[in-house]
């Protein structure tokens, strides 16, 4: 009895620290300014299709002290990579660097909540290494699946306080009332969360609207 | 010579094809000052002939790597809700009507172009009351769609990171 006693306080105990840990990590966010320091490495998350085409019109006005840019595609995504050579390719200082990087996708569209879960924890398994690798200063991201498990990786490295990653989310100019399942779940973990609709900063208040930005 | 671009994206819109090549909607494009129909139909079942539509000068196919040539030659685009043909038609300054496929419920996508309505952006109807709204619309009261200033969230970011 006493033994199992334990055993509760113990998991209780470290989920409270835990949780403590990630609103510490969290909040450190406003206080991270890696651009006073040099260049800030960024990780953009480039999804399919459309998403692909949104972040890449937020990088395009990027200044050139965001440097090296990587760039994770899901391996099933063959057009990205394609539109990130093109864009990359048609920039003015083309000396600064941008690499191409792939993972599983973690959810194919319409995909079911069960396979999801599989799926995104295959992809997080190839995530945290990645991201431990590259240690970028910033993970931005605008709704694809994959943002997920990249995020998620970013948020470890803080815990574990080796880094603090800042999470940049945008969510798609598509949400006009309702987020996305990305935007709900990186929503509580995200440093600077972008939405482009009055009417979703009213029900989330933690959100930055400056009107359309893609 | 005035030309009607119809585009269903990545997905299938039967209905929408079926309409917009029927005998009154055809008129009613005529009678518009519309000569010239060209429809991208997707995966869907009907591939319309040059031959079925005599009143109207028609072509059809199904994809393209990029629409944006016949989007710019277009006087009025005719797209399903998809917020990629939306945005796409509205960047190129296209007066835009949004045909809502109402068998899909619960479409996310249909937040978009319902709000762009509202916005006055672009005209909505479904596939029933397509030949009347061709017949009824007003490409005057529609309002340019100013695309989006990504360097408002440079400054921002700039200004966060200490950049």
């Amino acid at each position: 009895m006493a033994l199992l006693m334990g055993l509760v306080l113990a998991v209780f105990v470290v989920g409270l620290s835990l949780i403590i840990r990630v609103y510490v990590v969290v909040k450190a966010g406003s206080k991270c300014r890696p651009g006073t320091e040099g260049s800030v490495a960024v990780l953009a998350v480039a999804g399919s299709g459309g998403h692909t085409t949104e972040i890449l019109r937020l990088m395009e006005c990027l200044s050139a002290a965001y440097t090296p840019r990587h760039y994770v595609l899901a391996d099933t995504d063959k057009m990205s990579e394609d539109k990130i050579h093109n864009f990359e390719g048609s920039k003015q200082h083309s000396d600064s660097q941008f690499i191409i990087h792939r993972i599983p996708r973690s959810r194919e569209v319409q995909q079911s909540w069960s396979s999801s879960v599989i799926s995104t924890l295959k992809a997080l398994w190839y995530s945290v290494p990645l991201v431990f690798r590259l240690r970028p200063d910033v993970v931005l991201c605008n709704g694809p699946g994959t943002c997920v498990p990249l995020c998620a990786a970013g948020l470890l490295l803080g815990i574990l306080g080796m880094k603090k990653v800042l999470i940049v989310y945008v969510e798609s100019i598509c949400r006009v009332h309702n987020l996305s399942m990305t935007g709900k779940i990186l929503y509580t973990i995200s440093d600077y969360f972008f939405v482009q609709w009055s009417s979703l900063k009213d029900k989330y208040p933690k959100s930055i609207f400056l009107g359309r930005i893609v | 010579m005035g030309t009607v671009f119809v585009t269903v994206g990545s997905t299938s819109f039967d209905d929408l094809i079926e309409s917009v090549t029927s005998v009154e909607s055809v008129q009613t494009l005529k009678a518009c000052g519309y000569e010239r129909l060209v429809l991208q139909v997707g995966r869907g079942s009907l591939l319309p002939s040059a031959d079925i539509c005599p009143h109207i000068s028609l072509e059809a196919f199904r994809f393209k790597n990029s629409i944006a040539e016949d989007i710019k030659r277009a006087d009025l685009v005719i797209s399903h809700a998809g917020a990629g043909s939306c945005l796409e038609a509205l960047g190129a300054g296209k007066p835009l009507l949004v045909v809502v496929n109402d068998k899909l419920m619960d479409n996310h996508q249909l937040e978009l172009a319902r709000q762009l309505n509202m916005d006055s952006h672009l005209l909505y109807c479904t596939c029933r009351t397509l030949t009347e709204t061709l017949r009824t619309m007003d490409l005057s009261v529609l309002q340019p769609f100013l695309p989006g200033q990504p360097k408002l969230f440079a400054n921002f970011l700039d200004k966060a990171l200490g950049v």
